[in-house]
């Protein structure tokens, strides 16, 4: 279990154009627990503390104050040497690939395990094994720069996995390729962490790569968790601004263009007016009739604005926003709110056609 | 051109070859050094060290800033310290890598600033110690743009051991001067500057191809 306890940072910066120096809070108290063989997403927007956060997971990064555990061992109690060892079963991929441009291939998959004294014959057959692995195996005489961007991360993915780490740390691996061959990347995330049991930490600003392969995650925003935990309850029920805010990146429940316009309240306001509601459901509900059950069930009319069937890794989860109008409209909405559904009633508009539906 | 001129060139093309060689081999051996130590020790290096870098900076700033006609005059004492004499062939060596090893210090030092910091990181991220750093992250990395820096410091030998014959040093400055200049031999002076072009166009030629043979950061 990775296990970060209190984690601050701080740093001395001089303002351009004052003279004192002031401090930058980079991260404030992070407290975080990840479980071992899972993985575990950490999200935010640029500038809220994200790659300084797991740099201070290996302690490229030094905490200001707090502790940080890996299995058991306090990472920030360790000398250099020992901090050194504890680094070789700790391994890192990041945006940049960050490949050594004068070694091959296999070069850089080697370059581990020459650091951990490892003999010839031994690299050479683990060499052959990881980038088996990982799909590089008929790359391994080349050089970086004859690589593809999938294809220098998967180098990059071998390297740190080839002295069989218990942790993979990712830095964004997947912001600087398309999208693609950023599915077939992550795709090879999650084989390894399954195949591997290794856990995984990874941040990214991208909502999409925390929906496809995490278990947990975490929003970070200016420097600090505002939420955290498994991915589908923090993707369901969301309470902080910024990770709707992201959230809105995956989840396409933009109202349509014309109810910009639209006056709508949160007030129940007059006798005529309809509901707007956002539905959510996830996992076997998806499957059920519901639209047509409370159709045939009341007098009243269903108007599906906005429909999107998503899935977070395995789970189906859709939402729905629809407008519901016709004299039983009260009754329909509490039908749906008996349903184990998740309900949210966005508001209430005037019709604007004036014709009784 | 008599048998005695010839001979005399090709001396003076043995003594410019042995004072450059031997200049530059000794140049190179403590010019590596001092760049990687001025690099490491940067503020942003991996064993950031202000006090050693400002001193070793300074040092080599002094060292590149003095004119090598008055270099070679000032350090007189310390040839004859070194070699016994101030005048020959091996005399010359002494100013001549004196004053290429801050040289080299500074192309070694920018040419490993040049790697992405990145790639130190992912070093690091990996448990390599600073030595390891230095020699299987720097050094490799950076070796196409060492070996052309160190291809400028051997042609910039040449020019400074023509000068280096002014005062005796002998080689194929000294014959221009001597023979070329103070006896009007036109035709020695002319022998003398073609064999000094060819020479660094040779060095040169083959220092861009080793440096293009060791780089494999481009497409090709």
């Amino acid at each position: 279990m990775i296990r970060l306890d209190g984690v601050s940072k701080v740093y001395r910066v001089s303002d351009p154009g004052e003279t004192a120096k002031k401090d930058l809070h980079a991260l404030k108290s992070v407290s975080l627990e990840i479980e071992n063989g899972s993985i575990y997403g950490i999200i935010g927007r640029s500038g809220a503390g994200k790659s300084t956060l797991i740099r201070c997971v290996n302690l490229l990064e030094r905490p200001s104050s707090g502790r940080v555990f890996i299995g058991g061992v306090e990472m920030t109690a360790l000398d250099d040497a020992k901090l050194r060892a504890a680094r070789r079963k700790i391994g890192m991929i990041f945006q940049s690939f960050n490949l050594l441009a004068n070694r091959t291939v296999s070069g850089n998959i080697a370059f581990p395990l020459e650091l951990d004294r490892w003999t010839k014959r031994e690299i050479t057959d683990r060499v052959r094994e990881i980038a088996r692995l990982v799909g590089i195996e008929d790359k391994l005489g080349q050089y970086p720069s004859q690589l593809s961007g999938g294809q220098k991360q998967r180098v990059g993915i071998a390297r740190a996995l080839a002295n069989r780490p218990d942790v993979l740390l990712s830095d964004e691996a997947t912001s600087a390729l398309d999208p693609q061959t950023t599915k077939s990347v992550l795709g090879l995330l999650r084989d390894i962490n399954e195949k591997l049991g290794l856990t995984v930490v990874l941040i990214t600003h991208e909502m999409e790569v925390i929906k496809e392969i995490c278990d947990s995650v975490a929003v970070l925003d200016a420097g600090e968790v505002v939420e955290e935990g498994p991915v589908l309850k923090v993707f369901t029920t969301p309470v902080k601004g910024v990770t709707k805010e992201l959230l809105a990146q995956v989840m396409k429940t933009q109202l349509p263009d014309s109810f910009a316009g639209l006056k709508f309240t949160h007030e129940r306001g007059s006798r005529q007016a309809d509901i707007l509601l956002q539905v959510s459901f996830f996992g076997d509900v998806t499957a059920s009739p519901i639209i047509s059950g409370l159709v045939r069930n009341f007098d009243a009319d269903v108007n599906i604005l906005v429909a999107h069937i998503d899935h977070i890794r395995a789970t189906p989860c859709g939402t729905l926003v629809i407008q519901l109008s016709g004299p039983d409209r009260e009754d329909a909405l509490e039908y749906l709110l008996d349903m184990n559904l998740k309900v949210e009633v966005i508001g209430y508009v005037a019709r604007s056609d004036g014709t009784a539906r | 051109m008599s048998q005695d001129l010839t001979a005399l060139l090709a001396r003076g093309l043995v003594d410019t070859l042995y004072m450059v060689g031997v200049s530059s081999a000794i140049s190179f051996l403590l010019g590596l050094p001092l760049g990687v130590i001025l690099s490491i020790t940067a503020p942003d290096g991996i064993l950031a060290n202000r006090p050693l870098y400002s001193a070793l900076s300074l040092l080599v700033n002094i060292g590149r800033s003095i004119p090598f006609i008055i270099l070679m005059v000032a350090i007189i004492p310390v040839t004859r310290f070194l070699i016994g004499t101030s005048i020959g062939t091996d005399a010359a060596i002494v100013p001549l890598s004196a004053s290429a090893i801050p040289f080299v210090g500074r192309v070694v030092e920018s040419a490993l600033r040049e790697i992405d910091d990145g790639i130190i990181e992912a070093a690091l991220s990996m448990g390599a110690t600073p030595f390891e750093i230095i020699r299987k992250v720097l050094l490799p990395e950076a070796l196409p743009a060492i070996i052309s820096g160190l291809t400028l410091t051997v042609i910039n030998l040449i020019g400074y051991s023509a000068m280096a014959g002014a005062i005796g040093g002998g080689g194929l400055g000294d014959i221009a001067i001597r023979y070329g200049y103070q006896r009007f031999m036109p035709d020695v002076m002319l022998a003398t500057v073609i064999a000094l072009v060819l020479m660094v166009q040779l060095f040169q030629f083959a220092g861009d191809r080793l440096s293009g043979m060791t780089r494999h950061d481009k497409k090709n």
